[in-house]
């Protein structure tokens, strides 16, 4: 039996009736009862849920059907993104037993393309975090050194398919969610463009920044789970009309010719050694496939984290507010509808959850707006302007995912500014809303994995993909 | 964005405003982190932006899905049964709270 899976194995193996999708299904929950335990990657199983579309794929295999684009492909949904039926946390104590009604738009098409949800990974409470320590249920492990952590938000859903547990995972990306554990983590991890994928479902930490995307063990299934998720959706005012084209038909385009931008503020001091001399491996492989490397300068880089800070606890503040004790989650009795509001957030959010509440409240408070939040939307748009500026010159921009390899455990946790520093390299294209994604790009001492970092263009994801595609199959992750 | 100290009584107006419990510690521990925090934001002060229009989302015109009325279809929804199997303190057809109205 394959140790490792591919959407495209699956596929083969069910058609050729080697595996069933239920024996595949089984097959995972066996790894993942063996390895959980000290990975601590996933919160929640669904085997009812696996079962029921395991044996829908079985049937129309069996009656030689067409089988949809993912039938039988074990996946696994980050903890903040809606599953009916089964319970969806956000990794937070005041969501501790809630089980959402409906499905999430990208977990609906998931299901709808066949694909067996085995389970929930675990994240940064409410998506808030780098590192994977602030989910309420423990942290995760990092699957290449069990010292270490995965990255974050998305740490549990980089891991999981890091160490075999599931073939596809969804994570989110707000400030570089799905791309900075990929790169820990040593997996393709993408977020499309801002409106690509419906957020209907997901559970809103930062409205104007949170995506939904996929991870994998190759940049091929990146693409074809974007796919099946990306598109219009009522449900989603800000999800997009723009056509989803096939990004299968173009990953093997030649890259040959094409233009990739080096921002030299990607470069600067903070940077592991290890992850430089990597980055520069990834680099020269792009300049032996005939790509153009050109320095190009994006001046408001620096200003990324500060900006990223004032809107995202702005919006998350706002959000959060929701959680009141009176429709679904936690709450903590008092004599006073306002006492029963103030004891159930107190009780129910974490540490780092309470501290953005505070600042995002801050800054939006009476007095303040003007001096951070306006501020913050301002340098927004320079920074949007930066992409738009660089984008004239160059058909995609390459950088390193994250300053360093994946850190020990407990390094950053008490000291929340060194932890935010750790999106120095990808808050940057949350702001100005294009797609990204992290490509493996060797591995630091043999060991600990760096991710590349590629962005295009607003809906450019072919040319994204197209370009990660050349680099994997040019040997990328062995720089 | 003059380079104000946060202090106790920040914190304990905003934590009011969220709704938000804070034990002493918690606010301690609060007030010196937002604090540093908001003097790594002051760099942004470096950057004049009295040009700029201020961007709320990055959608362009012509990307918005919404820029037209949708059509106002009557469709069923009767979730009500599912809505409050999550409530902690459920009457159906309501929800349950402390009392708000003293007599």
């Amino acid at each position: 039996m394959a140790a490792n899976w591919t959407i495209q194995g699956v596929r083969e193996a069910l058609t050729a009736k080697k595996i069933s999708a239920g024996e595949l299904s089984a097959e995972f929950y066996k790894r993942i009862e063996a390895r959980n335990p000290e990975l601590n990657a996933f919160l929640t199983l669904s085997p009812e849920r696996a079962r029921k579309q395991s044996d829908k794929i079985d049937a129309l295999v069996a009656a030689g059907k067409p089988l949809p684009p993912l039938a039988g492909v074990p996946v696994a949904i980050k903890d903040v993104i809606s599953t009916r039926g089964i319970t969806t946390t956000c990794g937070s104590k005041i969501l501790e037993k809630y089980v959402p009604p409906f499905d999430a738009t990208a977990v609906e098409r998931l299901d709808a393309a066949g694909a067996v949800i085995l389970g929930k990974t675990n994240c940064d409470e409410f998506a808030m975090g780098s590192s994977n320590e602030n989910s309420a249920y423990g942290a995760v492990k990092n699957p290449a050194s069990l010292d270490r952590v995965p990255g974050g938000s998305s740490g549990g859903s980089a891991a999981a398919v890091a160490a075999g547990l599931a073939v596809v995972t969804l994570g989110t990306d707000t400030g570089g969610s799905i791309r900075q554990p990929g790169a820990l983590c040593g997996v393709p991890a993408m977020m499309g463009s801002y409106g690509r994928v419906s957020r209907y479902g997901l559970i809103a930490f930062a409205s104007s920044l949170d995506r939904i995307g996929p991870l994998a063990t190759n940049v091929r299934d990146v693409a074809t789970v974007l796919r099946v998720i990306a598109g219009r959706d009522p449900f989603d005012s800000t999800s997009t009309t723009a056509v989803v084209p096939d990004y299968l038909a173009e990953l093997q385009e030649p890259v040959k010719g094409l233009r990739l931008g080096i921002p030299k503020e990607y470069f600067g001091e903070g940077m592991d050694a290890g992850v430089r001399q990597k980055i520069e491996a990834g680099l020269e492989i792009y300049r032996k496939l005939g790509c153009k490397l050109v320095d190009i300068r994006m001046p408001h880089t620096d200003y990324a984290i500060a900006t990223y800070y004032i809107i995202a606890t702005a919006e998350a503040s706002s959000n959060l507010a929701r959680y009141d004790g009176v429709r679904f989650g936690l709450r903590v009795d008092s004599d006073s509808l306002l006492s029963m509001y103030r004891k159930t957030r107190g009780a129910g959010f974490g540490p780092e959850v309470k501290r953005r509440i505070v600042l995002g409240t801050y800054v939006l408070s009476a007095g303040y707006y003007d001096a951070y939040y306006l501020k913050g939307q301002k340098v927004r748009a320079l920074i949007a302007r930066d992409f738009r500026e660089a984008f004239e010159q160059v058909d995609a921009i390459v950088t390193p995912t994250s300053p360093v390899p994946a850190f020990p455990l407990g390094e950053r946790s008490e000291d929340p500014l060194q932890m935010y520093l750790a999106d120095i390299y990808t808050v940057t294209g949350s702001l100005a809303g294009v797609p990204g994604i992290s490509v493996p790009c060797g591995r630091v001492g043999g060991k600990l994995p760096v991710g590349l970092q590629i962005f295009g263009a607003p809906f450019a994801e072919e040319r994204v993909l197209q370009l990660a595609y050349a680099f994997e199959q040019a040997g990328g992750a062995e720089s | 964005m003059s380079p104000v100290k946060i202090t106790r009584e920040d914190v304990l107006r905003v934590a009011e405003l969220a709704y938000l419990d804070l034990s002493e510690s918690e606010l301690e521990t609060y007030r010196r982190q937002i604090d540093e925090i908001l003097e790594y934001i002051g760099k942004l002060n470096e950057l004049d932006t009295s040009a700029v229009e201020p961007m709320a989302q990055v959608l362009a015109d012509d990307q918005q899905a919404d820029a037209t009325m949708r059509e106002d279809l009557v469709v069923p929804c009767g979730v009500a049964h599912d809505v409050l199997s999550q409530a902690p303190d459920p009457e159906p057809p309501y929800f349950r709270v402390p009392k708000v109205i003293e007599r």
